[in-house]
């Protein structure tokens, strides 16, 4: 019993292990803070779906470039641009687009599992691209993961205000002239970058954890459109940061982690979710 | 509707009109939808647009909004030549649902039309929220602004949307059949609420309803789209069994009932005669 716990929770040499992994914790703070934050858009355009069709066409990327000896982000990046400009051109409709994504990503996933198993070298690395290899992403390439997730953030920032009025409101945003085609297609590809970063983090089956879950727990606490973003970067943060900061003592990869502390966060907010409602359509039924 | 006259001329002159529709045509999938279309809104009109369904009453607005370019003629909205995200154009669309999961509150819907399509993130400054809040008085909304969008009712919702189109001071109000799915009293508030604005910022407001009851005694025009043809005019001159019947090219029945109008007998679907209605 003792070894089944050390195996998930073990902190010894805690001090030594931590500066080791120094950068992949700072690649996991910029991964949840960014992801987090396009989560919310996610949400609000409703592309849960998406993100995981994108993820898996990133993950036969990813594999391919093991194969071939290409660089992994490199390829796990052609991958996934390749589905989200696919996904943004052909389904600009709700019903398109998930039929889209369903065709796209079992075919993705197929091809990806090819790719691994046609791939002679270590089933460490194999795995890693569909559960999470964090700690085994070398530093340059954690310094290409970060150089993408603050690209992201500014074009982010840049088409914030058209963005929300497109995702929400896109009939008046029509009308004030918000360019919505060419919105969606950056969108796509920022979408995109960002799940190729994530499969490289937490794994191409996982990648929902840190760009659905904090948006969608961040939305059952709040309606700001400030506190909303705000909240989801938080919640992805510590989801990312915690999860890495749990894992690297075991022997185990740092996923489970990362999804459970983020799906608690989401129990959590369900909860002070549903006593704010409460209290709000007490407050409805007076106004009225 | 003949009191407003005298106002209008005092001020008419100086203002340009805010919607010159000169000889306007559009096809859509190979279908005329309207041609020779002439319409001019004055500052303070309201023009209702009606029709059957598929007569083109919402192709108009898109047109006007510089969304569909005309075959032939053109649109002038406040004596210039139709853009996209003309500032001069409020725009107030059907009352839709909004997911409980939506990160807006009733204000932040405002918001939107004071600063949503700019570049940027939204920081916060005090003359923006300052714009809301009075927008926000203007249309009665104080009390729901900072719930979120998802809890308020339909009739809270379009208040906000009132004040949302208002944003920008615009000439011209575009309501693309506001009350439907309304209950009767919000229907009556909105509508008010629209009609006041057109009286003291002396707005054109173009309806399109396919009910024109609830705003009945505020429309000076109506414009009756049918069969690729139309007819303008004041209601009671517009809304009579003779004009519509010549209109459908059918018999169709006008019948009033103290204060309110209903028009039977309109084929459903007038597009599958088109050729002879034309001819």
């Amino acid at each position: 019993m003792s070894d089944f716990w050390g195996s998930i929770f073990n902190f010894t040499d805690y001090g030594e292990l931590l500066l080791l992994v120094g950068n992949s914790i700072v690649a996991g703070a910029v991964l949840g803070v960014v992801g987090g934050l396009i989560g919310v858009f996610v949400m609000q355009r409703d592309m849960a779906f998406a993100v995981h069709g994108i993820s898996e066409l990133s993950f036969a990327g990813a594999a391919a470039a093991l194969l071939f000896g290409a660089n992994v982000v490199a390829g796990s990046l052609v991958g996934s641009l390749l589905a989200a400009t696919l996904i943004g051109v052909l389904g600009s409709r709700a019903r398109d687009r998930n039929s889209i994504i369903g065709v796209l990503m079992p075919f993705g996933l197929g091809l990806g599992i090819l790719f691994l198993a046609l791939y002679p070298g270590r089933s460490g690395n194999r795995f890693g691209l569909l559960t999470g290899q964090i700690l085994s992403v070398d530093i340059p390439q954690l310094g290409s993961l970060i150089a993408i997730s603050i690209v992201v953030l500014i074009v982010l920032l840049v088409i914030w205000r058209p963005l929300v009025f497109d995702s929400i409101d896109p009939d008046v945003a029509m009308a004030r002239g918000v360019p919505a085609r060419t919105l969606s297609i950056v969108f796509m590809v920022l979408l995109g970058l960002m799940v190729a970063v994530s499969v490289q983090i937490i794994g191409a089956l996982l990648v929902l954890a840190l760009l659905v879950t904090p948006a969608a727990s961040a939305l059952r606490v709040s309606a700001s459109p400030v506190m909303v973003p705000l909240l989801a970067m938080l919640f992805g943060f510590v989801s990312a940061v915690g999860g890495i900061l749990l894992a690297i003592g075991g022997s185990l990869p740092i996923s489970p982690y990362v999804t459970t502390i983020s799906f608690l966060i989401y129990l959590a907010s369900r909860l002070i979710g549903r006593v704010k409602g409460r209290n709000l359509r007490r407050r409805t039924v007076v106004s009225a | 509707m003949d009191d407003r006259e005298p106002e209008r001329a005092g001020v008419g002159a100086a203002l340009v009109n805010p919607l010159d529709i000169t000889d306007a045509a559009l096809t859509l999938g190979g279908r005329i939808l309207w041609s020779g279309l002439n319409l001019t809104v004055k500052p303070g009109e309201f023009v209702a647009v009606l029709g059957a369904n598929g007569s083109g009453k919402t192709s108009l607005l898109r047109a006007i909004l510089g969304q569909l370019p005309l075959d032939s003629g053109e649109i002038r909205v406040h004596g210039k030549l139709v853009t996209r995200g003309d500032r001069e154009i409020g725009y107030i669309p059907q009352q839709r649902i909004m997911p409980a999961g939506t990160a807006l509150r009733g204000r932040d819907l405002v918001g939107l039309g004071v600063d949503g399509h700019r570049w940027g993130p939204p920081w916060p400054s005090r003359t923006k929220r300052a714009r809301i809040d009075e927008l926000v008085a203007a249309v009665g909304a104080e009390s729901y602004a900072n719930l979120p969008v998802g809890v308020l009712s339909g009739g809270e919702q379009q208040r906000l949307r009132v004040g949302q189109a208002l944003a920008s001071n615009p000439s011209l109000l575009l309501c693309d059949e506001p009350l439907s799915s309304l209950d009767l009293h919000h229907q009556r508030g909105v509508a008010e609420l629209i009609d006041e604005g057109l009286h003291q910022r002396r707005t054109g407001v173009v309806f399109v309803t396919h009910d024109i009851n609830p705003v009945l005694d505020m429309v000076d025009t109506v414009l009756y789209l049918a069969n690729g043809r139309f007819t303008s005019g004041p209601p009671e001159l517009v809304l009579t069994s003779e004009v519509l019947s010549d209109l459908y090219g059918t018999p169709v029945e006008v019948i009033r009932s103290g204060e309110r109008v209903f028009v039977a007998g309109i084929p459903e679907f007038p597009h599958h005669r088109d050729g002879e209605a034309r001819s």
